[in-house]
């Protein structure tokens, strides 16, 4: 079980710090422009990389004349693959052919290419506007192959192969579950529901662009790569294995990050090529990926198909659920989770935060001609849960009943739960955040309002979303997925200076999430001291043993467990000097949350950690004799078997407007559990941005392709992210199950409001446009499929897309 | 494209002297000439906000504007809010306060526009924004972390504290 260390019980154990709104650390650098963004530096003598990319989305590559770019004003070199002659990325899941199929992405396309956007040489030039010079020089040939741009495409029989090796171009086919019995169980049900729903693919869109910068270092022997990354650590690994030196040769380093929400969690080809040339010419190297790259050539998200049958009983009971999900992986698995990532998690999280007896389930990837896909947070539950609160409205209307109560007739009650999934559920608040956030818009009259509203004529519709996050994955969880790779504990340092400062170190990363703040409030209440001594260190793979960096809203429930512990650690030495310097036992001590150890019996008997921390370094000779010099304590962290789930209900109303379809949204609110709170208004943050982000998928944000695969939302003209007059404000309302095994009693709150918004919106426009008798099963709901069905006549019987 | 031109360009009350290509953007002299990195290059076609500065008291995308042609403005960054003694300003600290930040990319954009608004509604004599005129001012730029809902709070919060202690603003 992880709780790797246990102190002596103190005053430092109150919590002073946690669940305060302290100001944010980060705050003043930020405000003040005096950030360090990666392209805030530049090196002496830095050159800039810009990448030639494939136009074309299929074919083969059959020449690369780079000699006219190197002839471009200010262009100092100019690589392709067979140039820099780097090992493929490969990223692999320990499953079966049949089920896993690997794909070699090359850093620079080599033979084939496969979407458009594809890197295949790279420039190098004084300034970036000789390197986008060198770049239009280049001539590539590619003979143009049929492109494979959708699901019904790739699947199709004789469909042309984005991967020789992959056959009906599915690189992953898991049929996880299959109750016995199932099919019975379907024929004798009272009703059974068909949802077909489909997420559009989407750009998680940091604002901050992907960029690297690479130089080599003599003194260290070692090339200090510089990157926006959530994963430094596993940038390292792969850069070293590519390039095929020793991993100490290369030193990843992460500056400020202006957002990253799982874009920026793998590996980036980019950042590979711009390792390898700074070392080949020995200079520093700096690629920032300009915004058209960005929405084309970056990682992309989303795009999902559910076809999902649900067995219920007369009473709305839920019996059985049967599902085929596709994923559309685009043209390569991601390093290091694979394309199995999305497919994956569906399979084994589908039931979501409803009992669920008899499941079965298919799932795949699929390889398609369209950028390849990363992590982008909420990670398929976005698609499940709206498939399954789909399924939930769908029963309810075919039973005539309150789709209210289906839920709550449905939803997991008592804890721990361990679903037929094989998921065990820690305690939740799923049914008591239905009932705040029901109440809360009966209460303020939204139901009435609809109601009204509708005898004017007006479109106005009231959704809901139930659903949990799984937080705590740690490394069971993870090797579940048979992930080659397999992520999951975090390790944290803490070491003490001389004036009783602290500096803790992470394998978490911060873009965005207030981890500078966080993580002290943490390390002040555990050593009580001001969080002012205390100072957090991520993202330097010298610094930091090993991490896994930020993903899976696991930097409070792994990486702060993971820094408690290590506080705890370093209080039980402080504990144990200060017992031997008052020549008392341990046990005689303890913590006084002030910066000292005092007697337990006698508190004006006091010494302050300056004190004992002069002993330890200073006057190393007062020391037990068992104790080394120095004041410092490690502990690892690695969240038990399934983790932890935060869980929400959003409650949404939104008004449908006929001539424009606009969906304009009328209040939203949020109940959310995420365990204890450690910051309340970085957790109400996180909730906002996600939601908004929801808001996006569900409304706004798509990423299109022609039928020849060529990307059609390549600026922010056309790929409509929404601004502040679209996403309304939100209230947030927190209820607190603390998590019982995590050190800090967190739970993780990144990734929640990705995951119900979609499919609360999605209901509410759904309730919206009831008397129309057309129902929406497809996102992002596009204005156009709005006024068509509100000039709708007759109500249809039929579902729309 | 390699004509080059010895500009002044005229930033936070500083002269400078670049040579740079007509081509080469505001927002790269800015940023890169001149060491002033507060603004951020987000998307470079002028929608994101991310680089907006002041180019004679008016909120302006740096990203489109070349630096030929900022010559004879006054420039100003979001370097130059604070105070020279580093306090911060009271929109800078309403940024904070409400939590109106979290990556922190888009924060200069949204305080040069913020306060290029707030300074051309005073100069008018403009009364108290409603939240609604505020939230309308905030569209213009991007952010991808809080949702808006506290850039406008922290925004609407520095008008109404302007308006009633005009004397102390910055």
């Amino acid at each position: 079980m992880p709780s790797p260390a246990t102190g002596p019980r103190s005053h430092a154990g109150a919590a002073r710090w946690v669940g305060v709104s302290v100001p944010r650390r980060e705050d003043p650098r930020l405000v003040a422009g005096r950030g360090r963004f990666l392209d805030d530096i530049d090196p002496p003598g830095v050159l800039h990389a810009a990448f030639v990319r494939s136009t074309v989305a299929h074919g083969a590559l059959t020449g690369i004349d780079l000699e006219p770019v190197r002839a471009v004003p200010g262009v100092v070199a100019a690589f392709d693959a067979a140039d820099l002659d780097l090992a493929d990325i490969v990223a692999l899941l320990d499953r079966p052919p049949e089920e896993f199929v690997p794909t070699a992405m090359p850093v620079l396309a080599r033979d084939r290419v496969r979407f458009v956007g594809e890197p295949v040489a790279v420039v190098v030039a004084r300034d970036p506007y000789a390197a986008e010079d060198g770049v239009e020089a280049a001539v590539v040939r590619i003979t143009a192959e049929e492109a494979v741009v959708s699901e019904e495409t790739a699947l199709a029989p004789g469909a042309p192969l984005v991967h020789a090796d992959a056959a009906a171009n599915t690189l992953v086919d898991v049929s996880m579950f299959a109750t016995e019995g199932i099919d019975e169980v379907f024929a004798d049900a009272a009703c059974v529901v068909e949802v077909d729903t489909r997420t559009g693919r989407q750009n998680a869109l940091p604002l901050e662009t992907r960029g690297a910068l690479a130089s080599w270092d003599d003194r260290d022997d070692q090339l200090l790569l510089q990157t926006c990354t959530q994963i430094p650590h596993q940038v390292r690994t792969l850069a070293a294995r590519c390039l095929r030196v020793d991993e100490r040769t290369i030193r990843v380093t992460v500056p400020d990050m202006g957002g990253g929400f799982g874009q920026k969690c793998v590996v980036g080809r980019e950042e590979i090529v711009v390792a390898a040339v700074a070392r080949r010419l020995d200079r520093p190297v700096k690629w920032i990926e300009d915004r058209r790259e960005s929405l084309t050539a970056s990682f992309l998200a989303r795009e999902q198909h559910y076809r999902t049958r649900a067995a219920f009983d007369a009473d709305g009971t839920v019996l059985a659920l049967d599902v085929d999900v596709v994923c559309d992986m685009g043209a390569y698995s991601c390093y290091p989770f694979t394309a199995g990532i999305e497919p994956l998690m569906a399979s084994a999280e589908m039931p979501s935060v409803y009992r669920v007896p008899a499941y079965r389930v298919r799932a795949r990837a699929i390889t398609t001609n369209k950028a390849p896909t990363a992590p982008y947070r909420g990670v398929s539950r976005p698609q499940y849960v709206m498939a399954m609160e789909r399924v939930m409205e769908r029963a309810a209307r075919e039973l005539g009943m309150d789709p209210l109560d289906v839920r709550r007739r449905n939803l997991i009650t008592d804890f721990p739960y361990t679903g037929v999934n094989d998921v065990t559920y820690d305690p939740g608040t799923y049914r008591e955040s239905l009932d705040l956030a029901e109440s809360t818009l009966r209460e303020e009259g939204w139901f009435r309002f609809r109601d009204e509203a509708a005898a004017q004529g007006r479109a106005v519709g009231i959704g809901f979303c139930c659903f949990s996050e799984r937080t705590g994955y740690g490394s069971d969880a993870f090797a579940k997925r048979r992930m080659t790779v397999v992520p999951g504990f975090d390790i944290s340092e803490i070491r003490m200076d001389t004036s009783g400062s602290v500096v803790v170190t992470s394998g978490t990363l911060n873009h965005g999430q207030s981890h500078e703040t966080t993580m002290a409030q943490i390390v002040a209440d555990r050593l009580g001291i001001d969080i002012a001594q205390v100072k957090l260190r991520q993202g330097d793979t010298e610094r930091i043993s090993y991490g896994w960096g930020t993903f899976a809203s696991r930097s409070i429930t792994v990486g702060g467990s993971a820094v408690a512990a290590a506080s705890t650690r370093l209080g039980v030495l402080l504990c144990r000097i200060a017992a031997h310097l008052m020549d008392v036992t341990e046990d005689d001590v303890e913590l006084d949350g002030e910066g000292g150890v005092v007697l337990r019996t006698d508190p004006a008997r006091r010494i302050p950690f300056t004190e004992i921390a002069d002993v330890a370094y200073l006057r190393s000779n007062l020391l037990p004799k068992d104790v080394e010099p120095g004041l410092s304590a490690t502990a690892s962290f690695d969240a038990p078997g399934d983790g932890t789930f935060s869980n929400a209900t959003h409650a949404v109303v939104v008004e449908c407007h006929a001539g424009t379809g606009r969906v304009e949204i009328l209040r939203y609110a949020c109940v959310e559990d995420c365990g204890v709170v450690i910051h309340p208004q970085v957790v109400d943050g996180q909730c906002r941005g996600g939601i908004a982000q929801g808001i996006a998928g569900a409304l706004f944000e798509e990423v299109t392709y022609d039928a020849n695969g060529e990307p059609s939302a390549a600026s922010f003209i056309d790929y409509k992210v929404p601004t502040a007059t679209e996403i309304p404000d939100i209230t947030v309302a927190h209820l607190e199950t603390p998590c019982a095994f995590t050190e800090n009693g967190a739970k993780g709150a990144g990734e929640g409001g990705t995951i119900g918004a979609p499919a609360a919106v999605l209901n509410a426009v759904n309730d919206a446009l009831r008397h129309t008798g057309v129902e929406l099963d497809a996102t992002p709901v596009h204005p156009q499929t709005v006024v068509e069905a509100l000039l709708r006549k007759e109500p249809a019987c039929t579902t729309a897309t | 494209m390699h004509d080059r031109h010895l500009i002044t360009l005229t930033v936070n009350d500083e002269e400078h002297e670049v040579v740079v290509e007509a081509r080469r953007t505001l927002l790269d002299v800015l940023r890169h000439d001149l060491r002033l990195t507060g603004a951020h290059a987000g998307c470079e076609h002028g929608v994101c906000g991310a680089c907006t500065v002041l180019v004679d008291g008016a909120p302006a995308r740096a990203c489109l504007l070349f630096a030929v042609q900022a010559e004879g403005s006054a420039l100003h960054t979001v370097e130059s809010l604070a105070a020279p003694s580093g306090e911060l300003s009271d929109l800078q600290q309403a940024f904070s306060r409400h939590h109106g930040l979290q990556c922190g990319f888009c924060t200069p954009g949204f305080l040069m526009l913020a306060e290029g608004w707030l300074a051309e509604r005073a100069a008018t004599g403009a009364g108290e924004p409603d939240r609604e005129e505020v939230r309308e001012v905030a569209s213009a730029n991007l952010c991808r972390c809080t949702g808006y809902q506290t850039i406008v709070d922290a925004i609407a919060d520095t008008a109404r504290t302007r308006l009633a202690a005009p004397g102390e603003t910055a």
